[in-house]
C-alpha cells in the first residue's frame, strides 16, 4: 500500500479550503444585479387561502415582484413530484395530492409557501411580505401519526382517509403459520421519533437567467444536481435540460435533506426570468426547521415468533408512517422499499410479513434522513430481538449469534439477497472491545455509587450501494440508480475526474483521488475531482444511501481501466511493440520482458500530439467515460454495543462505553470511514437521547429552534472504540460496501437496549430524555422493591 | 431586524438621559437576548442605547464586607475575577457556567439581572446572597427587584448600575441544564451567613426566582446535604414544559439543593 493509495489514512484534501474559510457555498455566490427572495409562509397548519392582497406590498420600496401559486400556474410551472410509485395491497396506485411550489387554494402545514417577494434587499422583501394581507380560512389540523387515518379532517381531496397507501411485503400465510407454531411470541409497540435534519449549512438557492441565451442557471444546495435538473426540466417545466444548468457547489452537509427538489429553488430560478434579475434565497434556521423535509416518524407494532430452541421462526410488523402534508421527492420509498426489506436484519428468519400504512398530516413533508428506512427497520428488529432474549432468559449476544445467518448468499423472505458477511466475527470482536466479561463487575461498582448500569446490543444490516436500476425500476422507482464517471487525462498526465456523485462532507475529493492515483500510479496531487455542475459532468445520480463508494467509485474504476486500455494502444505505437505485449504497472507502460517503458505522463502527451499513430485505427486524446450500474445492493453490517450509566435521581444517562465493529468491505480511507462512523453514531445517539420534533395539536412546530430541539453536542458523547471486520463485497469491482449511514442505523437500538437493561427492562420512548428516564427509573425501583 | 438608531454613550448618566429623551429606546447590555429577538422581528426598538461604552458601569471591587460588580461586567470577567473567586467562589463558578464562551464574553450581569429570565442563573445568586441592586435612581434588595417572569421593579428610564454582594461564610450553586438550551431547568443557590440560611431557586418557578423556606429551616438545624433528605418541594406553582413537567422539576429542586449544599460544604 502506498502512502496515498487504497487503504491509506490520507488527510482530506478539501479540508484546507474548508477550515480556512475558503469554501464556496451557495450563499457565497452572488451574481451581478442580484435581488433577494423572501417567502411568505403560512402561520397555520391547515387553512383555505381565501384571498391574497399584495397591492400595498407591491408598492413598497425595492419590490421587484410578488408572486403566488396563480402566477406559477399561469406560466404552466408544474408542481413538485414524488419520484417513486408505491402500489396499494390491491394493486391500485398510491394517492398523491398536488404539491404546488406556491400554495394554490389551501395551505397544509406551518411554513407552507403562500407567496414570494423579490426585492432589492432581503429586508425590503421581508417588509413587503409583512404587508401582504392574506385571508385564511383556518381548518382543524391533522397532526398525530397513529390517528391520522381516522381523522375527520382531510389533508388532500385525493385521499378521504388521509392514507397515501396501504402497502405490504412478505408472505402473510407463511408468517401466520409460523406464529401458530411458535413456542413463544414477543410483542412490542414502539415509536420512531420524528427528526429535523439540521445540516450545518441551511438550504439556499440563486436563480439566474441569461436573456441572450434564453438559459437558466440554478446554484443550489443539492446532493444531486443532475436529478434536480431532470425534475425541474422534465416535470416542473422550468426549461429544457439544455437550457438549464444546475450547480451544487460546496454543500455543508445534507443527511438526505438536500436530495429533494424543493419549492424555494424552483421559485428562485423561475422568478429570475420574471424579474429579469438573479434571485437569491437563503434559509434561516427557523425556515430550516419548518420546511426542510423531516425524517422518521413511525408508529409500529411488531411481533417475533421463536420455537422451543429459541430459534426465530417468524416476524410480523405493522407500521404507520407519517409522510407529512405533501409527498416529497422520494418520500414514498422510505417506509416501504427502504424499510421492510431490512426487517430480516442479520437473522435467518423463514417468514416475515410487514404492512405499512402511510398517512398525510398537516406537518412538514417527511422524506429520507440518514439511513432512510433502515434505521427504522433496525430499531424494530434489534429491540424485538433484545426483548425476546430477555423473555427467554437468554444472553442477548448468544441469542443473536444463535440466530445469525451463517451461509451466503442468503435469500431473505423480504426481497434481499445478502451476498456475504460474517456477523459472528463482528460480534466477537465487539464483545472483546467492550470487555463484556467485565460488565457484571462494572454494574456492581455502579450500584455501589447509587447508579444503574446497562448494556445494549445492536446487530444491524443495511442495504447500500443504491441500486441496481432494473431492481428499483420493478419496485416503482422513476429513475435508474447507476453512476457515471469521466476521466480526462491532460497532455502532461494530470487527471480530472468528473463524477456524478456529489460530496457534501464525505471527502470524495480525497477518497476518489486515492483510487485514481493508486490505479494510475500517479501522485494524488495530480488528480482533481470535479462534481456538482451539470455543465461539467454530463449526468449523474448523486450522493445518498451510502452509494458513492460502491457505485460512484466503481464507475470511476471502470473509466480508469478504459484509460489504461487506451494508454496501452498508444504505448504500443510509441514503443513499437504489439499491444498485447504492453503491461501497465506503477504508472509505467512497459513492453513485457524488456526495459522499454513509457511513463503515464509521456503516454498522455503522445496521445495528444498523435505523431506516432496518425492514420491508424486509434483516435488522438486520452479521455474515457463509464457508467456503472450495480448488480446487487451491498450489505454493510456490524455490531454496536453501548454501555450506559444512569443516575436514577436525575434521569441523566451517561454513555460510558461504545464498541462499534463494522464490516464495510474494502475500505479506501480508514480515517474518513471512522469519521463517518463517529458522525453516524452521534446522530443516532441524538435520536435516542436528545432529538424529537414535536407539533402541538394545532400543528405548530413547538421545537422550531435549538432552544427546544436538542442536537447532540460533544459532551453528550463518549469516546468511541471503533473496530472493523472485512468481507469484500463480491458484487462490485472494488469490494466496497459503504459506510455513510451505519452509525445512525446501528446506534438508536443499542442505546435504548442499554437503558432498558439498566432499568430492569422498564421500557422508555425516544428521545430518552432525563425526564423520560427518571420516570421509568422510579417505576423500575418501585417494581423491584415490590418484587 | 428592523432599522433602528444606535447610540453609544460614554457614561451611565448619558445613557439614562438618552433613555429618557428617546421614544421607544432599549438598552443594549450584551444583547444575547435582545439581538436574537430583534433579528426575528419580535422586538423593534427605534433607538438602541449600547451601554458597552460606559466605563463607569464596569469593574469588580471588594468594598469592606461586600463585593461590588459593575452592571456591564461580563460573565467571563466575573468568572475569572480573583476578587470574586476569593470572596464568593460560588458566584465565580456560577458565572463560569453560564451559556457558552460566546455568551460569557458578551453577556453582562446587569443585562441578565434586568432581563430576569426565569431560567437565568444570576437571580438565584442575588436572592440567596442577599445582594443589593444599585440603580441610577435607588437601591433595591433582590427580593424587591425581581417581581415576576421577565419583570423587575425597574421603572421607565432606570438603569442597573452595580450589584453589591455581601460576603457569606458558605455558598454553593447547582443547576440542572435544559438539554437543548442549557439554561437552568432548575438551579438552586444556597448561602450561609452565620445562622442565616437562604435557598433560592431559579428555572422552576411560575413567577421566576423564589426562596424555599422549608429547606432553609432544615438547613438551619445542620448545614449539610443530609438535612434535606426527605424534604420535597411541592409541584404547585412549578413550571411545566415539554422538557420537564412540574413533578420532575419539583423533584429536581431537592436534588439540586442537596448538590448545592454539598458544594458549599466542600463535600
Amino acid at each position: 500500500m502506498s502512502a496515498t493509495g487504497i487503504g491509506a489514512a490520507v488527510r482530506r484534501k478539501e479540508d484546507h479550503r474548508f477550515i480556512t474559510g475558503q469554501g464556496r457555498y451557495t450563499d457565497d455566490i452572488s451574481r451581478p444585479g442580484q435581488a433577494y427572495a423572501y417567502f411568505l409562509r403560512s402561520p397555520h397548519a391547515h387553512a383555505t387561502l381565501n384571498r391574497i392582497d399584495a397591492k400595498a406590498a407591491a408598492k413598497m420600496p425595492g419590490v421587484l415582484g410578488i408572486y403566488t401559486g396563480e402566477d406559477l400556474a399561469a406560466d404552466k410551472i408544474g408542481g413538485l413530484i414524488c419520484g417513486w410509485m408505491i402500489h396499494n395491497k390491491d394493486g391500485s396506485p398510491m394517492r398523491a395530492g398536488p404539491h404546488p411550489a406556491l400554495a394554490q387554494g389551501k395551505v397544509r402545514y406551518v411554513g407552507d409557501h403562500v407567496a414570494v417577494v423579490v426585492a432589492e434587499t432581503l429586508a425590503q422583501a421581508r417588509d413587503a411580505a409583512e404587508a401582504i394581507s392574506v385571508d385564511y380560512g383556518v381548518l382543524p389540523a391533522v397532526v398525530d401519526t397513529a390517528s391520522a387515518a381516522t381523522s375527520k379532517t382531510q389533508v388532500h381531496a385525493e385521499s378521504a382517509d388521509n392514507t397515501v397507501y396501504n402497502w405490504h411485503l412478505g408472505d402473510k400465510a407463511a408468517t401466520e403459520k409460523a406464529f401458530k407454531a411458535a413456542k413463544h411470541v414477543t410483542k412490542l409497540d414502539l415509536v420512531n421519533n420524528r427528526l429535523v435534519p439540521n445540516p450545518m449549512e441551511p438550504r439556499a438557492a440563486v436563480g439566474d437567467y441569461d436573456q441572450g441565451e434564453g438559459a437558466f442557471t440554478l446554484y443550489t444546495t443539492s446532493q444531486n444536481p443532475h436529478v434536480a435538473r431532470l425534475v425541474l426540466s422534465a416535470f416542473i417545466g422550468i426549461a429544457p435540460e439544455n437550457k438549464l444548468r444546475v450547480v451544487a457547489p460546496d454543500v455543508g452537509g445534507g443527511f438526505g435533506s438536500k436530495i429533494f427538489i424543493y419549492a424555494e429553488e424552483t421559485v428562485c430560478v423561475w422568478a429570475a426570468k420574471k424579474v429579469g434579475r438573479p434571485v437569491k434565497w437563503t434559509s434561516d434556521r427557523t425556515e430550516a426547521f419548518l420546511s426542510d423535509a423531516h425524517g422518521r416518524d413511525h408508529v409500529t407494532h411488531a411481533e417475533l415468533a421463536t420455537d422451543a430452541d429459541g430459534k426465530i421462526i417468524g416476524m410480523r410488523v405493522k407500521t404507520t408512517a407519517n409522510l407529512g402534508a405533501y409527498l416529497s421527492t422520494f418520500s414514498s420509498s422510505v417506509p416501504t422499499y427502504l424499510y421492510a426489506p431490512l426487517l430480516s436484519g442479520q437473522y435467518d428468519i423463514p417468514a416475515i410479513y410487514c404492512e405499512v400504512d402511510a398517512v398525510y398530516t398537516n406537518t412538514a413533508p417527511v422524506d429520507a434522513y440518514r439511513g432512510a428506512g433502515r434505521p427504522e427497520a433496525t430499531f424494530v428488529v434489534e429491540r424485538l430481538v433484545e426483548i425476546a432474549a430477555r423473555e427467554l432468559g437468554k444472553d442477548p449476544a448468544k441469542f443473536r449469534m444463535q440466530n445469525y445467518i451463517k451461509k451466503f448468499p442468503h435469500q431473505t423472505p423480504v426481497i434481499m439477497m445478502y451476498d456475504t458477511g460474517n456477523y459472528a466475527a463482528s460480534m466477537k470482536k465487539a464483545l472483546e472491545i467492550i470487555d463484556y466479561k467485565g460488565f457484571a463487575k462494572r454494574k456492581r461498582d455502579s450500584a455501589r455509587n447509587g447508579k444503574l448500569r446497562g448494556i445494549g446490543f445492536s446487530s444491524y444490516i443495511e442495504a447500500c450501494g443504491i441500486a441496481p436500476s432494473a431492481a428499483v425500476g420493478s419496485l416503482g422507482a422513476g429513475v435508474g440508480l447507476w453512476e457515471s464517471a469521466e476521466v480526462r487525462v491532460n497532455p502532461v498526465g494530470t487527471v480530472e475526474v468528473l463524477t456524478g456523485s456529489h460530496s457534501h462532507g464525505q471527502g470524495h475529493e480525497t477518497t476518489f483521488a486515492q483510487l485514481v492515483s493508486d490505479r494510475l500510479g500517479i501522485p494524488i496531487e495530480n488528480v482533481s475531482i470535479v462534481h456538482g455542475d451539470t455543465d461539467k459532468v454530463q449526468m449523474g445520480m448523486g450522493t445518498y444511501g451510502s452509494r458513492s463508494g460502491a457505485v460512484g467509485m466503481s464507475a470511476i474504476a471502470k473509466a480508469v481501466d478504459k484509460v489504461i486500455a487506451k494508454g496501452k494502444k498508444v504505448a504500443a505505437y510509441v514503443l513499437e511493440a504489439d499491444e498485447a505485449d504492453i503491461d501497465f504497472k506503477d504508472g509505467n507502460f512497459r513492453v513485457k520482458g524488456t526495459d522499454k517503458t513509457l511513463d503515464f505522463g509521456s503516454c498522455a502527451l503522445q496521445a495528444y500530439i498523435a505523431h506516432k499513430f496518425n492514420g491508424q485505427d486509434l483516435e488522438p486524446g486520452l479521455k474515457e467515460g463509464a457508467f456503472y450500474d450495480p448488480t446487487n445492493f451491498t450489505f454493510p453490517a456490524g455490531v454496536h454495543i453501548c454501555e450506559v450509566e444512569i443516575d436514577p435521581d436525575t434521569g441523566i444517562t451517561k454513555i460510558e462505553r461504545w464498541a462499534a465493529v463494522d464490516d464495510f468491505g474494502i475500505v479506501i480511507n480508514p480515517m474518513i470511514v471512522e469519521g463517518q462512523v463517529h458522525g453516524g453514531i452521534a446522530q443516532g445517539v441524538g435520536q435516542a437521547l436528545l432529538e424529537g420534533a414535536r407539533y402541538n395539536q394545532d400543528g405548530q412546530l413547538v421545537t422550531a429552534s435549538f432552544m427546544d430541539y436538542c442536537m447532540p453536542r460533544a459532551d453528550d458523547l463518549p469516546s468511541f472504540d471503533v473496530g472493523m471486520t472485512v468481507t469484500p463485497c463480491p458484487s462490485n469491482p472494488l469490494g466496497i460496501k459503504g459506510c455513510g449511514e451505519a452509525g445512525a442505523i446501528a446506534s438508536p437500538p443499542a442505546v435504548i437496549n442499554a437503558i432498558t437493561d439498566a432499568l430492569g427492562h422498564e421500557e422508555v420512548t425516544m428521545p430518552a430524555t432525563p425526564q423520560v428516564v427518571w420516570r421509568a427509573a422510579q417505576k423500575s425501583i418501585k417494581r423491584m422493591a415490590a418484587e | 431586524m428592523y432599522a433602528f438608531t444606535y447610540h453609544r454613550p460614554a457614561t451611565a448618566r448619558q445613557a439614562a438621559g438618552l433613555l429618557a429623551k428617546k421614544e421607544d429606546a432599549k438598552l443594549l447590555a450584551g444583547g444575547h437576548t435582545l439581538l436574537p429577538t430583534m433579528k426575528q422581528r419580535l422586538a423593534s426598538p427605534t433607538h438602541l442605547v449600547d451601554l458597552g461604552g460606559c466605563a463607569d458601569l464596569k469593574g469588580i471591587e471588594r468594598k469592606g464586607r461586600n463585593v461590588v460588580i459593575g452592571a456591564m461586567t461580563t460573565h467571563a470577567e466575573v468568572a475569572e475575577s480573583a476578587v470574586v473567586q476569593e470572596a464568593i467562589p460560588a458566584l465565580a463558578s456560577l458565572a463560569a457556567h453560564i451559556g457558552d464562551p460566546h455568551v460569557r464574553h458578551r453577556g453582562t450581569i446587569g443585562g441578565s439581572v434586568a432581563n430576569n429570565d426565569p431560567a437565568a442563573d444570576y437571580p438565584a445568586a442575588l436572592m440567596a446572597l442577599g445582594a443589593t441592586i444599585v440603580t441610577s435612581k435607588r437601591k433595591l434588595t433582590a427580593a424587591e427587584f425581581f417581581t415576576g417572569l421577565y419583570e423587575t421593579a425597574l421603572e421607565e428610564g432606570e438603569i442597573v448600575v452595580r450589584i453589591s454582594f455581601p460576603l457569606v461564610s458558605k455558598a454553593g450553586y447547582a443547576k440542572f441544564r435544559n438539554p437543548a438550551s442549557r439554561y437552568a431547568l432548575v438551579g438552586v443557590f444556597v448561602a450561609k451567613r452565620g445562622s442565616e440560611i437562604s435557598v433560592a431557586v431559579t428555572g422552576a418557578g411560575e413567577g421566576g426566582v423564589f426562596r424555599w423556606p422549608e429547606a432553609e429551616t432544615a438547613l438551619k438545624a445542620r448545614f449539610a446535604a443530609k438535612s434535606l433528605d426527605g424534604i420535597k418541594h411541592t409541584a404547585k406553582g412549578i413550571n411545566a414544559d415539554m422538557h420537564a413537567d412540574a413533578d420532575y422539576r419539583a423533584h429536581l429542586i431537592g436534588v439540586m439543593a442537596r448538590e448545592a449544599v454539598a458544594r458549599a460544604t466542600g463535600k
